[in-house]
């Protein structure tokens, strides 16, 4: 496998992500807390929807104001304001309640919101945390507009100020879990919540008669280890032709295979893929586990 | 590996077993996502647990047994999403409303108490300490009422603009709704950003509280000065008394917040910040619906009724209600969120 001297470093990186999270049942479903550029992501796209939302409430009460005169400008202003103050501060909230704990950005990003102690999100937290956003977002916001109407005179006064207002808003990149001031006021976090797909195991299908085509000895099934199988499982699941020939000549070469001619790669990676992890899992079942090539 | 071991090993015999129960767990888990269980009968409900217990069962062996990361990784993440679907359960929306009425927000209340009375003193030093320079030097009020609140206003005002202020509701008449849900509104962004100040351990709260006090105690100077008092506590006391109270809490909550950062004692920190996020967000509901109760008041009580007793007596029944409801009334401890 050529990119398997990586492997340190990558288990590193989703190893810093993961934490336990034990069910009442005793089973740790290790949860991946969901990383800055993810909560980033969802949080624009939130700030995108309210945007819209507020341009076409005021689009809209603008057009029944046009059509009934000034009737019923006091209700429209009250209806204004009144659905500013909602979208402002009960837009992430009211979504966050709901059964996916999540705002359509975080749903787009696959997140959810979660109480840190493993127990059900209660409305309190929801409110808590999302009522800091006060001080992370419109705080610098509005010192921001201050500033610029005050113009740029005094740029130092202004530094310190976004600086100041800024230590709450950048938060997230000082604590290993990522908690935003509400999140630590409401004892929640951020988790990565993805759907997958269960799909087709690549292992290879042969009829118990037939007989193998591919036969594989000890020596060379004990070249690669958990790392490295799971890595191929991944090739067989792209399935794409390019790779599977590159991976398919280094395994041979390690094995030792000599090329023949009329080579089926794709058959020949599945058959070792299903040669190896039947090694590998029975040697599990003897508490014998071998993580990678390194390990002997 | 021989010829003669079976090419359908462990990990798949276990993977093909259970394949139908995880399926039909992940259907019935998305039906309940997209907010469509009254789609699944009785016996479907009842049969959930089972089925998630089996998919957790599934996962610990597959972790134990299996080399196959797809599908470990699928049992992961459906058995997560169950996580949340069975142990995220919420009661009844009214039984919530409840339980917060009932309980919820007097018991934050009375725990809040010793902040309350600590922002309740720093609002009156700062009216004491406002009301005495305004009263030395009038020149003082320009420098601590903001221009566009002052609405021109001043100690170079006559008394009978003075006058005219507390009665005429400002021009305002035909627009009372929209001035009361301005003020609501208003006030309600004003007290959410006095609690979330408190962050830093409470510094910006105390002073955001004292700089309120300072700006009744200048008004107050002004009108004693023209032998308005009187008329102007009436005025400021049918939606202030309110208000104020309502200010005064987010302070508290604030403070909460700030003094566990601060010194959280012998929890650790997030856990004492999460103790005081649960007391404060609880308080802070409270507040956004006692504001929305000022604002009623102050936009329509106050532009409607003119009699400086009636406005009194109104002020001073929404204290003693929300006195006697906030610190009185019996209480059943079981605050559910």
């Amino acid at each position: 496998m050529a990119d398997a001297r990586t492997a340190p470093g990558q288990a590193r990186e989703q190893d810093r992500n993961r934490r336990t999270f034990v069910t009442p049942e005793g089973v740790d479903l290790k949860l991946d807390i969901a990383t800055i550029g993810e909560r980033a992501g969802g949080f624009m796209f939130d700030l995108v929807m309210i945007v819209m939302t507020l341009v076409a409430l005021t689009l809209g009460l603008f057009f029944v104001l046009m059509g009934t005169g000034a009737v019923l400008a006091q209700a429209l202003v009250m209806v204004w304001l009144l659905g500013f103050f909602a979208l402002r501060n009960g837009y992430f909230a009211i979504f966050e309640l709901g059964p996916r704990a999540a705002t359509p950005g975080k749903r787009l990003m696959r997140l959810r919101v979660v109480a840190r102690d493993g127990s059900r999100l209660r409305g309190h937290q929801v409110v808590a945390r999302n009522a800091m956003r006060e001080l992370e977002l419109f705080l610098p916001l509005s010192f921001l507009a201050y500033q610029s109407s005050q113009g740029m005179a005094d740029w130092a006064t202004g530094l310190f100020g976004l600086l100041w207002t800024g230590i709450f808003a950048l938060f997230p990149f000082f604590n290993r879990d990522r908690l935003r001031v509400g999140d630590l006021i409401a004892g929640t976090w951020v988790v990565r919540l993805p759907r997958r797909e269960l799909g087709n195991s690549v292992a290879a299908r042969t009829a118990p008669t037939e007989q193998p085509r591919y036969a594989f000895s000890d020596a060379q099934l004990s070249v690669y280890g958990e790392f490295e199988l799971q890595k191929l499982e991944e090739v067989l699941r792209r399935n794409d032709d390019y790779s599977m020939i590159v991976v398919a000549r280094t395994i041979r070469e390690r094995l030792g295979m000599a090329p023949t001619d009329a080579e089926d790669d794709h058959a020949f990676l599945e058959a070792y893929y299903t040669a190896l992890c039947q090694r590998l899992e029975r040697g599990m079942l003897f508490g014998k586990r071998k993580k990678d090539k390194y390990q002997r | 590996m021989s010829a003669a071991a079976s090419p359908q090993f462990a990990s798949a015999r276990f993977r093909e077993a259970r394949t139908v129960d995880w399926l039909e767990l992940e259907q019935r888990i998305r039906e309940i996502e997209r907010g469509r269980v009254r789609s699944l009968s009785d016996e479907d409900l009842l049969e959930l647990p089972v089925l998630y217990r089996a998919a957790l069962s599934s996962l610990s062996v597959a972790r134990e047994t299996s080399l196959d990361a797809d599908l470990v990784a699928y049992l992961e993440a459906l058995c997560a999403r169950a996580y949340f679907v069975l142990y995220g359960v919420q009661p009844p929306l009214w039984r919530r409303l409840a339980s917060f009425f009932g309980a919820g927000w007097p018991l934050a209340l009375r725990s809040l108490a010793r902040e309350t009375l600590i922002a309740v003193l720093m609002m009156l030093l700062g009216a004491v300490a406002a009301y005495c320079l305004v009263a030395s030097d009038p020149s003082w009020y320009h420098s601590i009422v903001p221009g566009d609140l002052a609405g021109g206003r001043g100690p170079q005002s006559s008394a009978a603009e003075l006058r005219a202020g507390l009665y005429d509701g400002g021009g305002k008449d035909g627009m009372l709704g929209a001035f009361a849900t301005y003020l609501f509104t208003h006030n309600a962004q004003i007290s959410l950003m006095c609690f979330a100040l408190g962050f830093a351990f409470g510094v910006p709260t105390l002073l955001l509280l004292l700089y309120n006090g300072c700006i009744l105690g200048a008004f107050m100077a002004v009108f004693v000065s023209k032998g308005l008092g009187l008329p102007l506590a009436a005025w400021l006391s049918i939606h202030g008394t309110t208000e104020l109270f309502a200010i005064a809490i987010a302070g508290a909550a604030g403070l909460r917040i700030g003094m566990a950062v601060a010194f959280p004692g012998r929890l650790s920190r997030t856990a004492a910040t999460a103790a005081a996020g649960r007391t404060a967000a609880f308080a802070m509901i409270g507040v956004v619906l006692m504001l929305a109760v000022a604002g009623l008041l102050e936009g329509v009580g106050r532009q409607v009724i003119q009699s400086d007793a009636v406005r009194v007596a109104i002020g001073g029944c929404a204290l003693l209600g929300w006195l006697l409801y906030f610190y009185v009334m019996p209480v059943r401890e079981n605050a559910d969120g």
